[in-house]
């Protein structure tokens, strides 16, 4: 794990030093400025004259003790800039996140238990344009379902009080960028289903003389979760992309829009510890993925 | 008689094309979605291959004159702000999109491929660091790798498809390297070892073409994957540059502004993109149950 984040930071930092021309550059060429000497300056003060080692090890250890580095374009220490975002983001991804579960294990359920039904058809090809639509062209038809109906757009700019008031206003975006994990979670649980549906266990409840209810709810379904939790498991991680261009569309000041902004403007202190935050937030929920596994059932142990 | 018999004629010929048509047509009967699938790619490759005939107006034509004009008129579409022809740029656009995403599921399937093949069929220590830099690139989200890569190497049209690409490479890997390790212990190759064949060919000419299937599959799953990647970089203004007529480009150009006065700006570019995708993954399902249904998820 701790590897797989030293690897991560290394591939990081050299990929974004490959970029042509740093800030130094893009600072000049917008006023159009073509003083060499005041652009060596530049760069010795924000690092850029160092050796690409001294310049990783200087990052890495600042990140050990928690200083992130400056922003280049706020001049603001990194943390104060992404600190304050992430809450937003996390509480649009976890209602997707919500919303996936809520939609995509019953309708999965109800999928696989009608198999090849009618309505069984119908939430299939639901399910797969879900994986079809991208989250930004959803995002922009519900903001104009707002311009059709309502005659305005909800606004992000300013933090929205009350519970109640934050979860209808991020309900929005959360379906845009849901829609497509609940299709996935759906399509998950409806083949989970029907596998352990087909099992002699499951014949043994039925021959018993047990409701369907209780063999579908009690004894399939239980058995069913543990891929489902996989795929919740990875989404959740993965629910990133989805956020990024939801968040530009929607024009939330959270971490996924200021990850696409910092890396227009070659902004590398931002960039580069955003998207080792989306790495440690992507490997901490695996981990803890295995860990509900055994939670889940009892068969798994880690000695 | 039984001489001539063995020998293919014309006549068996003839019967094996039949037999092989008679197939295909069981196919797009039993899997029905799968044929709507292939039918809607189809129908994208077309208009991709013959853009030229069957469009009236180049994709970067354009005319003051109708500028913004709804649908109609000789402009099914409409035209967006610059006068363009949004038609035209659909059709244009396909190109784009099925070059980034043929491109980019070809090249990540390459290295897939020959990564997965060194570390499932060479194994020890080999296995052990491949799959560890495999894990390092599994663990960023695929836009997020592919953004920052596409920024990295600077907007360009193969620049899009090599940071489509490389995210696309773990699963890949991952997929022929179980395939690998398990196709390894069989007798067939055994043999192959047996009458002194190099282990580089083993693993190119008997290993390799067992993991086809699989392949197949988890690619075609995977140019879904890249249509909407790149649809999503030139969106956020990172992928294909101008001219080209990207998908993505032109709802980002249209979003913000053009919602309330000229919707279909924003409505039949994203329909083209989800058709499109959605159409992959009709196919790509039906294949799946076709090939392999092990990998059924």
């Amino acid at each position: 794990m701790l590897l797989t984040l030293f690897g991560i930071s290394i591939l990081i930092f050299v990929m974004l030093r490959l970029v042509p021309g740093n800030i130094a550059d893009i600072v000049f060429n917008a006023a159009g400025m073509i003083d060499v000497a005041e652009k060596a300056k530049l760069e010795k003060e924000l690092g850029l004259d160092k050796s690409i080692v001294v310049q990783y090890v200087q990052w890495i250890g600042g990140l050990m003790h928690g200083d992130l580095g400056y922003s280049y374009v706020s001049e603001k220490p990194a943390i104060q800039e992404i600190l304050p975002r992430i809450p937003i983001t996390a509480k649009v991804a976890s209602l997707a996140l919500a919303f996936s579960i809520l939609f995509g294990v019953p309708l999965g359920v109800l999928s696989a238990v009608r198999q090849n039904t009618r309505l069984d058809y119908v939430l299939r090809v639901i399910s797969l344009s879900g994986l079809s639509i991208p989250a930004f062209w959803l995002g922009l038809l519900i903001l104009m379902a707002f311009v059709a109906w309502f005659g305005s757009i909800p606004i992000y700019t300013d933090p929205p009080h009350g519970f109640w008031n934050t979860l209808a206003l991020y309900s929005v975006p959360a379906m845009a960028v849901g829609f497509r994990s609940s299709a996935l979670v759906m399509r998950l649980t409806r083949s989970s289903m029907l596998e352990v549906l087909r099992q002699d266990y499951i014949r043994t409840a039925r021959a018993k003389g047990a409701t369907d209810r209780t063999v579908n709810y009690h004894h399939a379904l239980r058995n069913a979760m543990l891929p489902v939790v996989t795929v919740i498991g990875i989404e959740a991680a993965f629910l990133m992309g989805g956020l990024i261009v939801t968040e530009t569309v929607f024009n939330i000041p959270g971490v996924a829009r200021f990850l696409v902004e910092a890396i227009r403007w070659r902004d590398y202190p931002i960039v580069q510890n955003l998207v080792m935050f989306i790495a440690v937030v992507a490997v901490s929920i695996n981990f803890l993925i295995d860990l509900l596994y055994a939670v889940l059932d009892p068969r798994i142990r880690y000695a | 008689m039984a001489v001539t018999e063995l020998v293919p004629g014309p006549v068996q010929k003839e019967e094996r094309r039949e037999a092989w048509l008679s197939r295909l047509a069981y196919y797009a009967i039993s899997h029905p979605l799968g044929f709507a699938g292939a039918l809607i790619m189809f129908v994208f490759v077309f208009a991709a291959v013959f853009a030229d005939f069957i469009t009236a107006y180049g994709p970067t034509t354009t005319n003051s004159a109708i500028s913004l004009l709804p649908p109609g008129h000789g402009h099914p579409f409409g035209a967006d702000s610059m006068g363009r022809d949004i038609y035209s740029r659909i059709v244009y656009g396909a190109r784009i999109s099925l070059a980034v995403g043929i491109g980019s599921t070809a090249l990540g399937s390459f290295f897939g491929v020959v990564l997965g093949l060194t570390s499932g069929y060479i194994g020890g220590w080999v296995d052990l660091i491949i799959q560890r830099l495999v894990d390092i690139l599994q663990a960023v989200p695929l836009l997020v790798l592919a953004l920052v890569m596409a920024a990295a190497l600077g907007p360009a049209l193969d620049n899009t498809i090599v940071a489509i690409a490389i995210p696309l490479i773990p699963s890949t890997a991952r997929v022929i390297r179980s395939n690998a390790l398990a196709l390894r212990e069989q007798p067939f190759v055994e043999a192959a070892r047996a009458v002194g064949m190099s282990e580089f060919r083993i693993a190119v000419r008997h290993v390799l073409p067992n993991t086809l299937a699989p392949l197949i599959v988890i690619a075609t799953a995977q140019l879904g994957a890249a249509i909407l990647t790149e649809a999503s970089l030139s969106f956020l203004g990172l992928g294909v540059p101008e001219p080209h007529p990207s998908w993505g480009r032109m709802l980002s150009e249209s979003a913000a502004e053009y919602m309330r006065t000229a919707p279909w700006l924003v409505i039949f570019p994203g329909l083209a993109i989800s058709l499109a995708v959605f159409g992959t993954n009709l196919f790509g399902d039906a294949l799946r149950d076709i090939l392999d249904p092990r990998l059924r998820d």
